[in-house]
């Protein structure tokens, strides 16, 4: 059977993959500039409106409710006339017939599709993966599942020791949770932070009640069905009622290769965000931009904004990638990091350590300009470095006192 | 032998401290400034000048006034000392005072019983007191028999008492300090007055103040501090002095300045005199260009001296320390005989001289070419007479070996037991490294010392712990004849001696007889009466150094003796008179009682610059440092000012030769080598270049001048040439430059070139090593032993700028901080080293430490100017540019700065002149 749009409507038919932010605000971006140019059909995995999936750590630590994080309701679709089909992913493209296909078997013809399918977290395909309790990070599914956990068990098992890892951990932890966190490396955040960094962070966290395990193997995720515990190479064991694996997302791409996509580590897009199909743009985190994949929200902002343009027809944008800044959503922890904080051939690091003060900074230079920071303890100066990177401020001059903060450059100026 | 009992003079010198003060001499330069010390209940010195004497008037210099800070116990000898051997190692172990005395009483008599008296030396110093110099003289030219005995004085102002003896007669300085005050016009040639004389330049300073009409001409191939406030400075090129002089006679006997009557009565020689100087210096223009000086600025000076009746010319090292010092000092002498100027007030020649008793040395005739008390020893009359008075056994019958030929005579094993006296010839004598060798060969090498580690005391065989300043006691002569007492307010640490006592007691051990004195009262009455003896007309022996006013001084006497120049008559009313100035009757020590011009002939420097070694180098003193540092470099105050040694140059010799500001320079002549940092002073010409005497291998890693300077000696007077030796600069290259603050002494093992500085409450090293630092966090740690795993330990790092810095703090306390770069552009280190005297960082330090200046702006002061009250150049320069100060009363008025010893005030007209400059420009 066929759905959706009026069939009287003569408008071209826009179907949008992906109820996540970088789609919906792709839409919003649309409806502003060209707001009856088409029928609008979303379809979304979750049974949801749209939500701020960053929002999710401070839902899980109870800093903040579903109202919070909610951003489109309902009620919005209905009065910008788009048709919502929530719980019901897309399950395959005819790019031929220009048709979707939804799990519900929903049909629906299209003139421009938007895929914004995201990414999937990854999950360690250890014995026992897939026993109940064992989660991702990912969406209010998942945090539904730890608050019930949390309600009638003590043992939290967090593998990953990234970003993400330790907002999960410290939420669970918030939840009156026993919460340890495994880690591969032998240092959190090793993406972040260098191993000094590293090591204020595991203090501070560790007076918080989380417990560590560097260097930690999973072999195995033990129950019979239901996890108990988690195993580790070494043989030793921990016990484990819910088990988080926080170790990293994969771009999100299975239905645009079926549909013969062209797709690398993501789908591949141009700086217009179209795809390899001229009636096919991706946004978010399932595209491949100039190399980069994204997972942070800025650039997705950036990408809905350009990409919307071009579906209105306002073809003159183009989208070029910024820098970025992110921070630990932990409270009580206050760690920045900005730019390309890894730095690489050519560029070089100011360090500042001051572990008594719980201090830490890293500036990547490149040549005259700052590339990356991350600030650790006393990040004041975050924005005024973010700022920098992004005017590829030439910083030659201030170098010897840049790390010593804004307002001192203040005055040597 | 009876011991002598243990000071009796101390506790009644103690007493008196507590109470009101002890009146004595300072123990720096030849001004002999009276000092008031008081010690406080918590045993610390308060240092104030002495209001009621003649020379200071009770103001101090910046090293005076800092002696309080050098008195403390730290480092000192505090026992005897012997070089033992045991399992084939040797090392030098404490020992008991009868067995160090019986080690040098033995080792001298069997050397001399083997050898002879020549093949045994003492090797003394200008910091001695009158009665330890005495001691010393008469042991060895009385009883061992030999006159090897010399003294640093030898390296100081020989040649002055050369150039006397040859014009006088004898060793006769014939002016006063008031003389510079009532002059016309004071010349200071070869004198940088303002810094190592201060209070002499003070008083000429205040009187130009009140008399602007007075004139004041420098003399001097640099352009020092002094000349801030001369009317005329005058660059000539060095070593050509007597090339001026000359000029000068010859223009003054052209332009008839002469004082016919006055030469045709009490002189001799002039004729000659004049023929040699006519010679070649009768053409100005050709003085001129000898001198490398401007005619104009050249006549302008001869028609100055011409035209002032009341001139004095003071002279220092500039004029001494030559191949032709004994000339240069004639030369001058000349001048002043032709026109009569001298023996009257205002006017005259003036040796001043660098040390505390050099003249007490001259006046014991404690140099190898003296006898005793003015007495000659190629005098057989004299000789006879001393030996009759001292009933001495073995009377020296010619003069003994002057410092630089005994050290070559050690070396060459001729003599083969030495015993230096509070002096560091391994840091002071020229080519310095030759002494090394000469004592590594020595047999017997016996040091008698304040401070345990030296670079002289590293070859001892036995060390005799010695007392010292404030606790010795005793006279000084200053110079201008004034003898003064230095007194004791400190007990004797550990087993420390006074030096007579000492020699006494191996002179004693030896066997001999005349040596036994329980009291350094009873050492200046025999040191008096001995100049009194046979003096006169009635024994054709008539000497004016005469003491007979002082002889027969009691202990208290000797105690309340008033500062006091000689000669010293007593009156028919029975009180002791002083003579502020001699030949006032116009008679000389020459038999004939005239006086001598000497016809001096112009010799340019021994060794000439070439294309190997183009540049001269010049040696002297800075302000706040005095000789080896080993007193003054205790005292954080007097460390600011000049913090390191360096090599001042002209900023094109710079260029040409590799090196830049602030950079490290090796300086090599052909005797030896050192390094130290590039400054560009702004006072020295081209061709030339200073470096600094005071720095040691205690203080600096490889900063001895001494090793430098060329052997080379005036003919007459044995004074070695210190301002002239032709060396090369290049570039000593290092892989990065830094420095450490640290309550703690720093591993330095892998550093190349070090320098430490005394720092309130921690040590200050400046640093450059050569080798690249691969893991600067770790090198830093181990450098400073931090176990950085727990420690609250500070980084800042530029990785690939090589910039590395780190903090080490404990109890919130700063204890150590070390900074790093590639070049030497290191923050200012005075921020940080305020912070030490912090029990508690604040938060708002702790922020700027990585820094090295507090984020908060204008706390650093900068560089010290003035010691006194610790003001630093950014003080001063922001004060003068926000008051708009004009004056350096107004500075002084606005923050204190120059108030105190006025020792910094050059430096502060300096800075006004520089701020004024670039306000108009």
């Amino acid at each position: 059977m066929t759905a959706g749009a009026p069939s009287v409507s003569k408008k071209p038919a826009l179907a949008v993959i992906g109820n996540g932010m970088a789609g919906m605000r792709t839409v919003e971006e649309l409806l502003k500039l060209a707001p009856d140019l088409y029928d609008i059909t979303v379809f979304g995995a979750e049974p949801h409106g749209n939500y701020n999936r960053i929002l999710l750590s401070p839902l899980l630590a109870g800093d903040k409710s579903m109202d919070d994080i909610m951003l489109n309701t309902p009620e919005w679709y209905r009065q910008h006339g788009i048709t919502l089909h929530a719980g019901d992913p897309v399950t395959g493209i005819d790019r031929q017939r220009r048709i979707v296909r939804s799990r519900a078997g929903v049909e629906l013809r299209y003139d421009r599709l938007l895929l914004a399918t995201g990414s999937k977290p990854f999950i360690i395909p250890v014995p026992g993966h897939q026993l109940p309790g064992v989660i991702a990070f990912r969406d209010i599914q998942d945090v539904e599942t730890m608050l019930a956990a949390a309600r009638d068990h003590r043992h939290a098992v967090v593998i990953g020791g990234g970003l993400l890892g330790l907002e999960a951990a410290n939420g669970l932890l918030r939840q009156g949770m026993d919460v340890t966190v495994v880690h591969v490396m032998d240092s959190l955040m090793e993406r972040q932070l260098d191993k000094s960094a590293a090591i204020l962070l595991k203090k501070a966290l560790e007076q918080k009640g989380l417990r560590f395990l560097l260097n930690a193997q999973t072999a195995e995720i033990v129950g019979a069905g239901q996890v108990t515990a988690v195993r580790f190479k070494d043989g030793t064991e921990i016990p484990a009622d819910l088990v988080v694996m926080t170790v990293g997302v994969r771009p999100n791409i299975e239905l645009a290769q079926q549909a013969g996509l062209h797709c690398e580590r993501a789908i591949v897009v141009d700086d217009t965000l179209q795809t390899y199909d001229p009636r096919i743009y991706a946004v978010g985190e399932c595209v491949q931009h100039r190399m980069a994949t994204f997972g942070l929200v800025a650039p997705i902002w950036d990408q809905a904004r350009v990409c919307g343009a071009h579906l209105a027809g306002a073809g003159h944008r183009r989208y070029v990638q910024q820098a970025t800044a992110t921070k630990l959503k932990v409270t009580g922890v206050d760690l920045y990091s900005a730019g390309d904080f890894i730095g690489g051939e050519g560029s070089e690091d100011l360090v500042l350590r001051d572990p008594r003060r719980g201090v830490y900074k890293r500036l990547v230079i490149n040549g005259p300009h700052i590339v990356g920071a991350v600030l650790y303890g006393d990040v004041k100066d975050g924005p005024w470095y973010f700022e920098m990177i992004q005017r590829r401020t030439d910083i030659s001059a201030l170098r010897s006192q840049l790390l010593f903060g804004q307002a001192l450059c203040a005055q040597a100026a | 032998m009876n011991q002598v009992p243990t000071f009796p003079l101390l506790a009644a010198g103690q007493l008196a401290a507590r109470q009101h003060g002890t009146l004595t001499t300072c123990p720096y330069c030849g001004v002999g400034c009276g000092v008031r010390a008081t010690v406080g209940g918590d045993g610390q010195v308060d240092i104030a000048g002495d209001e009621s004497h003649a020379s200071n008037a009770g103001r101090l210099c910046v090293k005076g006034s800092a002696l309080g800070e050098t008195v403390d116990l730290e480092g000192r000898l505090l026992h005897p000392q012997m070089l033992v051997e045991n399992d084939g190692r040797q090392s030098m172990q404490r020992v008991s005072w009868d067995a160090a005395l019986d080690k040098v009483a033995h080792g001298f008599r069997s050397i001399v019983e083997q050898h002879g008296p020549d093949a045994v030396a003492l090797y003394v110093s200008g910091q001695l007191l009158t009665e330890d110099y005495y001691i010393a003289n008469k042991l060895m030219k009385g009883y061992i028999g030999s006159a090897n005995i010399d003294t640093n004085s030898r390296l100081c102002m020989s040649s002055a008492v050369a150039g006397h003896k040859r014009a006088f007669g004898a060793d006769l300085v014939p002016v006063c300090y008031e003389d510079l005050e009532l002059a016309d016009l004071v010349v200071l040639v070869g004198s940088n007055t303002a810094w190592c004389h201060p209070i002499l330049f003070q008083r000429i300073a205040r009187i130009k103040e009140t008399r602007p009409q007075m004139k004041l001409v420098v003399i001097d191939p640099r352009r020092t501090a002094t000349c801030e406030l001369a009317d005329l400075h005058l660059p000539l090129k060095a070593g050509s002095d007597v090339w001026l002089f000359n000029g000068l006679l010859s223009f003054l006997a052209r332009h008839d300045a002469a004082d016919a009557g006055f030469v045709e009565a009490h002189t001799n020689g002039l004729a000659a005199a004049l023929e040699a100087a006519e010679a070649d210096c009768a053409d100005l223009a050709a003085v001129a260009k000898s001198c490398k000086l401007d005619p104009q600025d050249l006549l302008t000076f001869y028609e100055w001296f011409a035209a002032n009746e009341k001139v004095v010319t003071a002279f220092s090292q500039g004029v001494n320390q030559s191949s032709s010092g004994t000339d240069k000092v004639n030369s001058i002498i000349n001048c002043h005989l032709l026109t009569g100027r001298i023996g009257k007030e205002g006017m005259g020649p003036f040796s001043i001289t660098g040390q505390p008793n050099a003249m007490g040395g001259r006046e014991v005739g404690g140099l190898a070419n003296m006898l005793a008390a003015h007495m000659e020893l190629d005098n057989h009359r004299h000789r006879q007479t001393v030996q009759d008075f001292w009933q001495a056994p073995r009377m020296a019958e010619r003069p003994g070996l002057k410092a630089v030929d005994l050290f070559q005579a050690i070396e060459a094993g001729r003599v083969k037991a030495v015993w230096i006296i509070a002096t560091n010839p391994v840091v002071s004598l020229p080519d310095a490294d030759q002494v090394q060798r000469a004592l590594a060969k020595c047999e017997l090498v016996v040091v008698s010392d304040i401070i345990e580690k030296t670079d002289t005391n590293a070859f001892a065989h036995v060390l005799l712990p010695a007392m010292g300043w404030g606790e010795k006691d005793g006279t000084v002569t200053s110079s201008e004849r004034r003898i003064s007492r230095q007194r004791a307010f400190l007990p004797a640490p550990g087993e420390a001696r006074a030096d007579w006592q000492i020699l006494c007691q191996v002179a004693q051990r030896m066997g001999y007889a005349g040596f036994d004195f329980s009291a350094a009262h009873q050492v200046f009455d025999e040191h008096a009466r001995l100049s009194a003896f046979r003096n006169g007309d009635a024994f054709g022996l008539r000497r004016m150094f005469n003491l007979a006013g002082l002889s027969g001084l009691g202990q208290a006497a000797f105690d309340a003796l008033q500062p006091v120049q000689w000669p010293i008559v007593t009156t028919a009313s029975g009180e002791k008179q002083g003579t502020a100035r001699l030949f006032a009757d116009g008679r000389f020590a020459h038999a004939d009682g005239k006086a001598r011009f000497v016809a001096t002939v112009p010799r340019a420097p021994r060794h000439a610059t070439d294309s190997e070694y183009p540049l001269s180098l010049n040696t002297g003193r800075v302000r706040d440092q005095w000789h080896t540092m080993t007193r003054t470099g205790k005292s954080p105050k007097l460390a600011d000012h000049v913090p390191e040694s360096f090599v001042d140059m002209h900023p094109q010799d710079a260029l040409l030769y590799g090196v830049r500001e602030g950079m490290l320079a090796r300086v090599a002549s052909r005797w030896g080598s050192m390094v130290a940092r590039v400054q560009h002073g702004g006072g020295i010409a081209r061709g030339s270049i200073f470096v600094p005497i005071h720095w040691n291998g205690q203080s600096a890693s490889d900063a001895r001048v001494g090793a430098l300077v060329n052997p080379v000696v005036d003919p007459v007077s044995g004074e070695p040439e210190f301002k002239h030796t032709p060396v090369l600069v290049e570039e000593f290259r290092v892989a990065w430059y830094g420095f450490v603050l640290s309550r703690r002494l720093p591993m330095l093992d892998d550093v190349t070139h070090w320098t430490r500085i005394q720092g309130r409450r921690f040590n200050r090293y400046e640093l450059a090593g050569r080798s690249p630092i691969a893991d600067h966090g770790a090198w830093a740690a181990s450098l400073l032993d931090v176990d950085v795993a727990d420690a609250d330990w500070l980084e800042y790092q530029d990785a690939s700028a090589g910039i590395y810095r780190a903090v080490h703090v404990v109890d919130d306390r700063i204890d150590a901080c070390v900074f790093l770069s590639p070049r030497p552009d290191l923050p200012s280190r005075a921020w940080l080293a305020s912070l030490f005297a912090k029990d508690r960082l604040e938060d708002a330090d702790r922020v700027g430490l990585l820094l090295g200046q507090p984020i908060a702006k204008g706390a650093d002061t900068g560089p010290t100017v003035c010691s006194c009250f610790g003001v630093g150049r950014n003080t001063i320069c922001t004060a003068v540019r926000a008051e708009g100060l004009n004056t350096v009363a107004q500075v002084t008025a606005c923050l204190k700065a120059g108030g105190n010893c006025g020792s910094c005030v050059p430096e502060i007209k300096k800075l006004l002149t520089e701020i004024l400059a670039e306000e108009t420009a």
